[in-house]
C-alpha cells in the first residue's frame, strides 16, 4: 500500500521541516521570532504547493501567506511593543486536556483522510472541469474555476475582503508613516517598484493559460505600495478620499455589473456568453486586482486615513482627551 | 498515493498544532498566529487530496478554492490585528 | 554532456547555499553573518539559474531566470546594507 521511493524522501523531508516550523513558531514565546518562523513556514508551504503541482498557489502563497501576512504581522509587532503584554497561563490540567484532545483528533482527523486517499476513487470533478475547459473562455484550469464555474465563490470572497477592510476602518486610524529612507533604500524602491507593477500586470495578463491571476496580481501591486511606505511615502501610493472609494468597489462592482448584464443576453446571472468570457473575464481580474491590492495596503496603513474622520469621531475624540 | 498521504498526514498534524496553540496562549498575536498556521494545515489536506501523483490530472477545483480560503484568511488576519490593536488602545486609555 | 554540466552546476550552487547557512549559523557577529549569507548566496543562486537554464534549453526561460537572479541580487545588496546600517546605529548608542 504505501510504497517509499526514493521519490518520496524530498516529501518526508518537507514534511519533517514543515511540522517542525509551524511547532517553532508556535512554541515560541518571543513574538518577532514567531512570527519570522511563521514567514519561514509560508515560504516553505510555497514549496509544498508547486511539489504537488500546484503552481497558482506556490504564487499566492508566496505573495499573501509569506509575504504579505508576514508585513501585516510586523507591523502589528511595532503596536505591540511598548504596551503591557497580557499575563496570565492556562491551568496544568487545562494544559493536558487540549493536548489531549489535539492527539485524538489528529489520530481521528489522520485515519479518515487514509480512508479516502486509498478508497476507489469515484467520479472526480477534475474531469469535469477540463473537458469544459474550452467554453470557458481562458485555458488555465484553476482561472477558469475561479471566475467562470464558480464565479459566485469570487463575487463572495471579494465582499469578504471588502468587509474585512471596512472594519479595519472602522475600528483602526492610520498609523504614523515612516520616516525619508535613506539613498540606498530609494534606490532600491526606484527600480522595485515599477518592476513590481510591471510583474502584477504579466501576473494579471498570463493567468488566463498560465499560472498567475487576479489573486496573485493584486498581492504583487499590494507589496509595491508597502515597498512605498516603507520608503516614507505615507499614501503608499493610493490615491486619497472618494477615488480610494471607488478603488475599493472597483472589484465587487464591475464584477456585479458584468454578472447582472449578461442576464441581458441569456437570463442567468454570471453566465458568460462564450464567445466574450475571455475579455470579460480579464476586464472583472483587472478590476478585482486594483481593489484587492488598495484593500491590503489600506490594512497594511492601519485603518482610515486623517482625513476620513467623522464629525461623531472628533467629538469623541474631543471627550477623551479632555 | 503515498505523497499525498505524507502531505495529507502533515495537514492534519499542523492543523492541530494550530488549534492547540490557539487554545492554550492568551496573547492575542498568538492566537492569530496559531489561527494562520491551522488554516494551512487545512489548505494541505484540501489540495493533497487533489493532487493524484505526477501522470493523473491534478484537480484545479481545491486548489481555486485554497486560492480564494488565502485571501479571505489574509482579511480575516488583518481585522483581527485591527481589533488587537483597537484593543490594545482602549487598554492604555 | 549539456544535462552533466547543468547537473554539476546546479550542485555547485547547493554547496554555495550550504556553505552559506553553515556561515549563517556558525559565524560569531552580525556582519560576518550577512557577508557569508550575502555573497554565498547569491553566488550559489547564480550557479543554480545558469545550470537550470542550460537543462530548460529555451532563451525566454534563461531571461527570466536572469532577471530573477539580478532581482535576488538587487534584494540581498539592498536589504542587507540596511540591516548592516541598523545595526551599526543600534550599537553607537
Amino acid at each position: 500500500m504505501i510504497d517509499l521511493s526514493l521519490t518520496t524522501i524530498p516529501d518526508l523531508v518537507l514534511a519533517v521541516m514543515l511540522i517542525g516550523m509551524a511547532w517553532a513558531a508556535l512554541s515560541s514565546d518571543d513574538l518577532k521570532r514567531s512570527v519570522i518562523l511563521f514567514i519561514a513556514f509560508g515560504l516553505l508551504l510555497a514549496i509544498v504547493w508547486a511539489r504537488l503541482h500546484a503552481p497558482d498557489l506556490a504564487l499566492a502563497e508566496a505573495a499573501i501567506g509569506a509575504g504579505l501576512s508576514g508585513a501585516l504581522l510586523l507591523v502589528a509587532l511595532r503596536d505591540e511593543t511598548g504596551g503591557k503584554v497580557a499575563a496570565g497561563e492556562v491551568s496544568r490540567s487545562g494544559r493536558w486536556l487540549v493536548d489531549l484532545f489535539a492527539l485524538i483528533m489528529t489520530c481521528l482527523i489522520g485515519w479518515v483522510l487514509w480512508l479516502t486517499i486509498y478508497t476507489a476513487p469515484v467520479e472526480r470533478l477534475a474531469t469535469l472541469a477540463n473537458a469544459t475547459l474550452t467554453q470557458s473562455g481562458v485555458s488555465n484550469p484553476v482561472t477558469a474555476v475561479l471566475l467562470n464555474y464558480r464565479a459566485y465563490d469570487t463575487l463572495l470572497e471579494l465582499v469578504v475582503v471588502l468587509t474585512a477592510v471596512l472594519g479595519v476602518m472602522v475600528v483602526g486610524r492610520e498609523r504614523r508613516g515612516y520616516r525619508q529612507a535613506g539613498p540606498v533604500f530609494c534606490g532600491l524602491v526606484h527600480w522595485l517598484v515599477p518592476l513590481l507593477i510591471v510583474t502584477a500586470g504579466y501576473l494579471l495578463w498570463v493567468g488566463a493559460h498560465a499560472p498567475g491571476g487576479a489573486f496573485q496580481a493584486g498581492a504583487t501591486l499590494a507589496a509595491a505600495g508597502i515597498v512605498l511606505r516603507l520608503a516614507g511615502n505615507d499614501a503608499a501610493g493610493l490615491p486619497a478620499g472618494i477615488w480610494l472609494r471607488w478603488l475599493l468597489v472597483a472589484g465587487i462592482g464591475l464584477f456585479l455589473s458584468i454578472g447582472l448584464g449578461v442576464t441581458l443576453s441569456n437570463g442567468q446571472v454570471l453566465q458568460y456568453p462564450e464567445a466574450w468570457s475571455g475579455s470579460l473575464i480579464l476586464v472583472i481580474e483587472s478590476a478585482a486586482t486594483a481593489s484587492i491590492a488598495a484593500a491590503l495596503v489600506l490594512a497594511y496603513r492601519g485603518g482610515r486615513p486623517e482625513g476620513w474622520l467623522t464629525a461623531a469621531d472628533k467629538e469623541n475624540n474631543r471627550g477623551v482627551s479632555a | 498515493m503515498t505523497q499525498a498521504l505524507i502531505y495529507a498526514l502533515t495537514g492534519a498534524v499542523i492543523f492541530m498544532l494550530g488549534v492547540r496553540t490557539t487554545l492554550l496562549r492568551v496573547t492575542l498575536l498568538h492566537r492569530i498566529l496559531g489561527l494562520n498556521v491551522s488554516g494551512g494545515g487545512v489548505f494541505l489536506v484540501f489540495v493533497s487530496l487533489g493532487y493524484r501523483g505526477d501522470t493523473a490530472l491534478t484537480d484545479p477545483v481545491p486548489h481555486a478554492l485554497v486560492l480564494t480560503g488565502l485571501v479571505v484568511a489574509i482579511s480575516a488576519t488583518a481585522l483581527a490585528l485591527a481589533l488587537n490593536r483597537r484593543l490594545r488602545e482602549m487598554d492604555d486609555e | 554532456m549539456v544535462d552533466l554540466l547543468a547537473m554539476i552546476l546546479v550542485f555547485m550552487g547547493i554547496a554555495f547555499f550550504f556553505f552559506g547557512a553553515i556561515g549563517l549559523l556558525r559565524l560569531p557577529d552580525l556582519h560576518s553573518r550577512l557577508h557569508a549569507l550575502t555573497k554565498a548566496d547569491n553566488l550559489g543562486l547564480g550557479l543554480m539559474i545558469v545550470g537550470v537554464a542550460l537543462l530548460h534549453g529555451s532563451l525566454l526561460v534563461a531571461l527570466k531566470l536572469l532577471l530573477i537572479w539580478l532581482l535576488a541580487l538587487l534584494g540581498s545588496a539592498a536589504s542587507a546594507h540596511l540591516i548592516s546600517q541598523y545595526a551599526l546605529r543600534r550599537n553607537h548608542r
